[in-house]
């Protein structure tokens, strides 16, 4: 139980280490607001990549409709602070945003994680499309022309919250039994349902844990960027997470955080190129599946054991995970 | 006492009748064999125990604890939580994940904490946890994989795999175990040892077994009774010596020269 307590203070001393170098970086100007951008662009994808994660590259299941369930946080949380203009509402607008992307998410998976594979992924593909016509012909989200002048309420300190809140809950589930189920649909769905695994409960499960996370996401892009329309959450925004996925590595949490990283920094520093940005993004794309086919990390994932080897060098007792 | 009472069960996948009109009973603690050649319908029959398929008539009826149970039409995951657990012909072991999480996930049933605890690590989480890893540290002690726990399931030698897949469905808690051709692809010295586990775990575990095996010295050596599928059909039941020995048997299945079986 020490070494677990340990471990506990350990990682929470290592997240508000980070928040508060992040902080002064900010205070400080160095991390200006054009790096402000690309860090809260991180954040986000950071939380949509390690959701689809959970769905894909953990429980098996191709689902192309991250964007869908993005969207819906995104539109909520929009039309709470539009009028409900305080912290309150902000707070509201989340959760509500991530609940109900998440009561869709239970909904539409129930049908349709009866289909594998292929046929999954078109059908998920099929339903964000839906929620984005949908989104696109009501009259409360303002059509095509979007919502804009949504109250900015997101600065560092509620997208780091909300980052590292989703990552430690969905690494946490991952470490569970529960968790450990959802794997075992990923390694073989008839040896899983053979040993006592309903399989549809969990794919469900995971999905809506997915959809939820991604709620939030889409509610923390609102608050941000203060302008939402259908158009940005359409077929492509759910490839981009994807494609985080993919090249971090299928069923690695911490594979999704640094791709999403990664490629959030070769975007920005491609920006002074604009003619040649999208053919150099797409080429470091293919370099890094050349080089890397399962992806930088592969399933593995950077434990604690690594701080604590560092740390075991400058203290005398060793630590271990 | 019965344990799984089968009766008039049938399965036909369009046109072709794979099972038809089986009967079958098991007894409490019985060790039962079901043979057939190639193509007669065994692993179906295996399927339709399980809930992988579903039948197309007949009733199949488990017991346990003076309570009766209809398993036809129930979810495999069902199934196993009532009791019967299975390993398969073409080993399916979580390959890429350690042996002792698919011991692990095996024992998810018995798991009580929720969701949330599972979110926030809370103490709840943390007792039960422990009790699944000391329970299946012992199941693989017992099974003699404890050396191997880290090991990814992939990484085992073939024999070792078989094993494992024994004490995976062990670590579901059955009273019914359905082996379906566990000495596949071993040579004689590992079909000893793996007869006497067989034999050892039916004691140790208080199970009744069912297997489905092609090598005849496992079978006549250890099942009590044999049931024996041909083109679907029960062509015959009964003890080793008699199924050695009955006419139906030898022409379908065992050839004319049974004196080396």
């Amino acid at each position: 139980m020490k070494i677990l307590e340990r471990n506990w203070v350990k990682q929470l001393l290592l997240i508000i280490f980070t928040f508060t170098i992040v902080q002064i970086l900010i205070g400080l100007n160095i991390i200006n607001d054009y790096l402000q951008v690309t860090l809260a662009t991180i954040c986000i994808n950071i939380i949509l990549a390690v959701s689809l994660n959970l769905i894909t590259g953990f429980t098996g299941q191709f689902s192309l409709g991250h964007a869908g369930f993005m969207s819906i946080g995104a539109y909520m949380c929009a039309i709470i602070t539009l009028r409900m203009p305080t912290l309150t509402g902000f707070l509201l607008g989340v959760f509500s945003g991530a609940a109900l992307a998440a009561l869709v998410g239970f909904v539409v998976g129930l049908p349709t994680l009866r289909l594998r594979g292929d046929y999954l992924a078109i059908a998920t593909l099929g339903m964000s499309e839906i929620i984005r016509i949908i989104f696109l012909n009501l009259k409360i989200t303002n059509g095509a022309a979007g919502l804009s002048g949504i109250p900015q309420f997101v600065n560092w300190f509620w997208l780091y919250l909300f980052t590292t809140g989703t990552v430690l809950i969905i690494v946490h589930f991952l470490n569970s039994s529960h968790g450990r189920a959802c794997i075992s649909i990923r390694e073989d769905e008839i040896a899983a349902e053979a040993m006592g695994i309903n399989t549809t409960k969990y794919k469900v499960m995971a999905f809506t844990i997915g959809a939820f996370c991604a709620g939030i996401a889409g509610a923390l892009y609102s608050s941000y960027f203060y302008f939402i329309k259908p158009d940005l959450f359409g077929f492509l925004k759910s490839i981009d997470v994807l494609v985080i996925v993919v090249l971090g590595g299928m069923g690695s949490i911490s594979g999704s955080i640094l791709a999403a990283v990664l490629l959030a920094l070769i975007s920005t520093f491609l920006q002074s190129f604009p003619e040649i940005r999208m053919i150099l993004y797409s080429l470091a794309l293919v370099a890094i599946m050349i080089f890397r086919p399962q992806g930088l990390m592969g399933s593995r994932e950077i434990s604690l054991a690594i701080f604590n080897k560092w740390s075991s060098l400058f203290a005398s007792r060793k630590g271990r995970v | 006492m019965p344990i799984l009472k089968v009766s008039k069960l049938t399965k036909s996948f369009g046109g072709l009748t794979a099972v038809s009109n089986l009967n079958m009973t098991l007894e409490q603690g019985e060790l039962v064999g079901l043979i057939g050649p190639n193509g007669a319908g065994k692993t179906t029959v295996f399927n339709l125990l399980t809930g992988v398929y579903k039948p197309t008539s007949g009733t199949i009826t488990f017991y346990k604890d003076g309570m009766e149970k209809e398993l036809q039409g129930l979810k495999p995951y069902a199934i196993c939580k009532a009791g019967v657990a299975r390993t398969f012909q073409n080993i399916r072991l979580f390959k890429d994940l350690t042996v002792l999480d698919n011991v692990r996930i095996a024992m998810h049933k018995n798991v009580k904490y929720g969701l949330f605890p599972s979110f926030l690590h809370t103490p709840s989480y943390q007792r039960e946890e422990k009790k699944l890893l000391d329970q299946s540290i012992e199941l693989l002690k017992i099974m003699k994989l404890e050396n191997k726990k880290d090991e990814l399931a992939k990484n085992l030698p073939y024999g070792e795999q078989r094993h494992l897949e024994i004490a995976r469905a062990l670590a579901t808690n059955p009273s019914l175990l359905l082996l379906d051709e566990p000495a596949a692809g071993m040579n004689p010295a590992e079909t000893a040892q793996l007869t006497e586990l067989i034999e050892w775990i039916r004691e140790r575990f208080h199970l009744t077994i069912l297997l489905i095996e092609h090598d005849m010295s496992l079978v006549m050596k250890i099942c009590e009774r044999i049931y024996v599928l041909d083109y679907g059909t029960l062509i015959a039941s009964g003890t080793p010596d008699e199924i050695k020995s009955n006419e139906r048997v030898i022409k379908a299945y065992l050839g004319e020269d049974v004196s080396n079986a």
